[in-house]
């Protein structure tokens, strides 16, 4: 009874947490904030459902691989927003008008970089039509 | 009391038609995103989607082996978001 009751309301709470980063996905106007829409509640939602899976299982074999799956995602989701992020700012995605990069001389390296990264490409266009 | 399974199942199956719509809503930001990063971050939030479909779909069933099926795609979703978004910054992925 007390385990159906907890199955129940952790995949409330994690189709509702799911429901809200797709809401912000579908609804903010900008790559960052879409990002920051996404990567929280999802992961959020998608462990709680996890907890339901481990609640269900127990702690045997199923419930222990849950368990290490809640752990994966809290380690890779906030790592691959991360990197989308960065190379959204490498590839030059504006942000909004009252947000600035925190640290110049960050911006100016990437921005450096940026540079090269066109040199190479360029370089390789001529390479490939040669 | 009795029909206490069957409210689990009820809220298991309506989780799991919810959540299915929830990745063809995020379809519509893959379509229609106006930058690449956009599309990449929408796959990514269509990979966890999909991951917790397969935690409910061994709810359903009662078959612990979909747990291992989430854990194995939230590892593919990991390294084809990686993946792309180095294919995005820098043309290539392996030298």
């Amino acid at each position: 009874m007390i385990r159906s009751a907890l199955i129940i309301a952790l995949i409330v709470v994690g189709v509702f947490f799911l429901t809200v980063g797709t809401i912000g996905l579908l609804r903010l106007p900008n790559v960052y904030n879409r990002m920051h829409a996404t990567s929280k509640p999802t992961t959020l939602g998608t462990a709680a459902i996890f907890l339901a899976g481990f609640v269900s299982f127990g702690p045997g074999n199923e419930g222990l691989t849950s368990l290490i799956g809640i752990a994966f995602l809290f380690l890779t989701v906030p790592t691959g927003a991360h990197m989308i992020a960065r190379s959204a700012h490498r590839s030059g995605v504006p942000f909004e008008d009252s947000v600035v990069w925190p640290d110049e001389s960050t911006s100016e390296d990437d921005g450096e970089q940026r540079g090269e990264l066109e040199q190479s490409e360029t370089a390789d266009d001529s390479s490939s039509d040669a | 009391m009795s029909d206490d399974p069957a409210v689990l199942e009820w809220t298991v199956r309506t989780a799991l038609i919810l959540v299915s719509g929830l990745c063809l809503l995020c379809g519509y930001r893959v379509v229609q995103g106006p930058t690449t990063p956009d599309r990449v971050v929408a796959l990514d939030a269509i990979a966890t989607n999909v991951v917790a479909i397969a935690v409910l779909f061994a709810l359903q069933t009662g078959r612990g082996l979909f747990i291992t099926v989430s854990l194995v795609l939230a590892i593919i979703g990991f390294i084809a978001t990686v993946a792309v978004a180095k294919f995005v910054t820098e043309g290539e992925i392996i030298e």
